[in-house]
Parts: C-alpha cells; sequence; structure tokens
C-alpha cells in the first residue's frame, strides 16, 4: 500500500531534505561547528521525521474502522505489534539510509572511523524509538489531535533513548574512540530492551478498547 | 462449508449458538449495558431494537468480541468468547456501518487479504464478488466506489469464511434503494441456508417482517425480549420512546 501511495515516505523525505537544508546554510561544509552539531543533526532527522511517518503509520487502520477489521479476525492479537513495529523501522531505516549519504555529499559531514558501529548505534535508537512510536501512534489513533498528541507522549517517553543515542554517536564520530562510547551504547540497548518488552505487552490491552 | 469452524455447539447441547449472561458494560462512569442475558438458537434471525444510544452497538460489538465486557460473559457456540477468542471469530461475520476494508486496496485484494486471515479459500473471494454483483469492479480501489458499493464489499467480506452466525450493525446505514434490495436478498439466501443473524435497526417494519425474534434495549438494559408473533407495532414503539415525560 505504501508502495503505491508512498504517503509515509514522502513525508518523512520532504520534511528531512527541509531540516538538511536549513543546517546546510547554518554551518559551513567540513567545518568545525559541523563536526560537533552532526550527530545532533542526524538524530533530529530521525526523530522528527520518525514522529512524521509514526504519525500517518496508523492512518490507514482507522480509515473505515480498519483496526476493528483486523481485530475480527482470528489471529493473535499480539501480531498486529509487531508487523507494525517492523514496518516503521523499515520506513525509518530507509529514510535514513537516503539522508546520510546525501549529507555526507553536501555537506561533507564527517560520520568518522566507526561507520558500521555508527550504523548500529542509529538502528538502536530506530528500533526503541519505532517502537514507543508504535504504541504511541495506537493510542494517538484514537484522539482527534493526533498529530500534536503523538509528540506530546512520544518525545518525554523517549529522552533517555535520544540521550544515549546522541552521546554514542557523538564519540563514535569524533574518533574519540568506542570504549568510552560502549556505556552509552549498552545504556541504549537497555532502553530498547525495556521499551520493546513494554510495547510488546501492553498493545493488546490498547488496541482492544 | 466451513473453513476451520470452531467446535460445534451440538457438543454442548446445553448452550444456544449466541448466548449472553448477565452483561454488563461501562465507560467509566457511564453504563452502556447493564445485566443483559439471552440465548439464541441456531438459525434464528434476532432483530436487536433500541433507541440511539440504547446499547445497540455496545451489544454487537461484545458479542464481536471487539470489547471485553464489564461484567458477564458470551458464549458463542458454547465456547466462552474471552477463553476462546480465535474460535469463536471464526464463527462469527460482523458487518457494521464501518466498512473494514482498505482504501487503498482493490475489491479484491481486500477480500484475498481477508481469506488468508481466515484461512478461507481464496476462491471464495471470486465467488462472493460475483454474488454481490462487483465482479467488474473488482479491479477498482474502495476509496472509488460509492457508499453502496463498498457496502457490499464489506458483506462480501463479513461471509468470506462462511461464518455460522452474522452480526449486523445497522447495516443499512446510507445505502441507495439498490443496494439496499440487493443486500435484503443476500440476507434472504443467508437465512434460507438456516443460518443465525443478529440484526440492530431501526427499521421496525423491516423487523417485524423478517425476525423471528424482537429484543428491545433501553438505557442499555434488555427491557423486551420476544417472537415477532406476540408483539405488536404500537407495543414496540410504546417501549422505545424515551422516558422522559417532556418527550412523550
Amino acid at each position: 500500500m505504501e508502495l503505491r501511495s508512498k504517503e509515509i515516505l514522502n513525508g518523512m523525505l520532504l520534511f528531512s531534505l527541509v531540516v538538511a537544508v536549513i543546517f546546510g546554510f547554518i554551518f559551513e561544509p567540513g567545518s568545525e561547528e559541523l563536526k560537533t552539531a552532526g550527530p545532533g543533526i542526524l538524530w533530529i532527522l530521525l526523530v522528527f521525521s520518525g514522529n512524521i511517518g509514526l504519525a500517518r503509520s496508523f492512518n490507514r487502520e482507522y480509515e473505515n474502522a480498519m483496526m476493528q477489521g483486523l481485530l475480527l479476525c482470528p489471529i493473535d492479537r499480539s501480531v498486529i505489534f509487531p508487523a507494525k513495529w517492523i514496518g516503521n523501522m523499515i520506513f525509518i531505516s530507509f529514510e535514513l539510509l537516503i539522508l546520510i549519504p546525501l549529507l555526507v555529499i553536501l555537506f561533507d559531514l564527517p560520520l568518522g572511523e566507526h561507520r558500521l558501529s555508527l550504523a548500529a548505534v542509529l538502528l538502536l535508537g530506530v528500533a526503541g524509538y519505532s517502537a514507543v512510536g508504535t504504541l504511541f501512534s495506537t493510542i494517538a489513533a484514537h484522539c482527534r489531535a493526533r498529530e500534536v498528541m503523538l509528540p506530546l507522549l512520544l518525545f518525554p517517553v523517549t529522552v533517555p533513548i535520544l540521550l544515549a543515542g546522541v552521546k554514542a554517536s557523538a564519540l563514535m564520530m569524533t574518533d574519540a574512540g568506542l570504549k568510552e562510547a560502549v556505556s552509552w551504547v549498552k545504556i541504549l540497548a537497555a532502553v530498547d530492551v525495556i521499551f520493546i518488552t513494554a510495547s510488546f505487552l501492553l498493545y493488546e490491552h490498547i488496541v482492544e478498547e | 462449508m466451513q473453513y476451520k469452524s470452531a467446535t460445534t455447539h451440538q457438543s454442548r447441547p446445553e448452550f444456544g449458538i449466541v448466548e449472553a449472561s448477565n452483561l454488563c458494560k461501562s465507560f467509566g462512569a457511564a453504563r452502556a449495558l447493564c445485566d443483559v442475558s439471552f440465548r439464541i438458537d441456531p438459525g434464528e434471525f434476532v432483530a436487536v431494537l433500541g433507541a440511539n444510544g440504547a446499547g445497540k452497538t455496545t451489544l454487537i460489538r461484545l458479542l464481536a468480541g471487539l470489547a471485553r465486557p464489564s461484567s458477564g460473559e458470551i458464549f458463542i457456540k458454547g465456547l466462552s468468547v474471552r477463553r476462546h477468542p480465535s474460535e469463536t471469530r471464526r464463527a462469527v461475520g460482523v458487518m457494521s456501518h464501518h466498512i473494514y476494508l482498505y482504501d487503498d486496496l482493490t475489491a479484491e485484494e481486500n477480500l484475498r487479504f481477508y481469506a488468508r486471515m481466515f484461512e478461507a479459500p481464496q476462491a471464495r473471494a471470486e465467488t462472493l464478488l460475483k454474488e454481490v454483483g462487483l465482479w467488474e469492479h473488482r479491479r477498482k480501489r474502495i476509496r472509488t466506489f460509492s457508499r453502496g458499493m463498498a457496502q457490499r464489499v464489506s458483506l462480501a467480506r463479513a461471509l468470506l469464511h462462511d461464518p455460522e452466525i452474522l452480526l449486523l450493525d445497522e447495516p443499512f446505514t446510507g445505502l441507495d434503494v439498490y443496494a439496499r434490495e440487493k443486500f435484503k436478498s443476500m440476507l434472504d439466501k443467508f437465512l434460507d441456508e438456516k443460518r443465525t443473524v443478529i440484526l440492530t435497526l431501526h427499521d421496525i417494519d423491516y423487523a417485524l417482517e423478517k425476525a423471528q425474534r424482537v429484543l428491545i434495549l433501553r438505557h442499555g438494559r434488555l427491557v423486551c425480549d420476544r417472537p415477532v408473533d406476540r408483539l405488536f407495532r404500537t407495543e414496540i414503539m410504546e417501549t422505545l420512546l424515551p422516558s422522559e415525560p417532556s418527550l412523550k
């Protein structure tokens, strides 16, 4: 369905490009300021464009009460969460996959030497963020002002993910050494496990009423 | 033919095909249903009447397993809806004023999706699209359909797994004359096969003409449960009238 309408991806990419261009005007390509701000820019793009994707991810299920249609099916209701979570992870990761090379080419964004480790940190961030995001976008979908409600619910809760993610990324991108980043990665992984488990366990109760 | 049916109710003769026992449902302080009990036997056509807000939709949602009762229990074919959700959902087809279809998928894709979910043969989607008269439109997206056409696809969706029980919540809402007649004829066919139908509606004449039994809800309470041949239109009207003296 997304391949047909591209409703989610187009919204996320367009927003990210606008933000990237604005940062491009602020920072000189390859400058020291950009090196310092780089990790923050990456996570800002992940969080805000991810929020756009998450807010729209349940539109299709709430048009024509399709979510109730799914609940009428003789399937275990707990499978809806992993399906939507993985879908959201794919959308956000795909967007980062396009955006990061673009930022490197256009603004000479320094990624440092530990690129694979950085990718792993971003993936951990995407996993935790989209898990909580999937849960909250289901709750927000019931509200009239769902686009406003989602960030209000999501951002405060995901602070631990953002904090650990930005710190770990910054250490990796400035080549400060992997050892120092490991403790932040551990925190990120632990927060992910808690958030994913909690979202999985709570989901069935939330979709039911 | 049934696909992956729940255990037949014949194995539990003490239960009706649908049975509600002391059903209550509250939303915060508001009580939508209160102490509702009834038993419906196989092949019965039961009309549920009531004013707006009487609890008709809540009752259908509870029977369909879309919401949990605050207290009380529901049995479908002798099985508890709470303890055997998958088995009871297989026995029930649900249709309401919501169509439960993806707008961006075609009619055929929607039905094939549900066929996979219910483990029904894919060919059933084709058969039903022909039956509802939409075979020529099978490759059009639901978004492009009129209300009547979408509702016909929704009926096909509800019948896809060949359910023994059909729960219909005001299915005629927003239908034009043609769609309404088409729908009624399909419903007649379903009833000819001695299936069970529970229908909520506001059309008293249709209820008196077709249903075998009428349940009347008032402020969430079951105030009348009688066969149609022992019920008069005026009696129904009196029961349905709001209780506030100023409105009487």
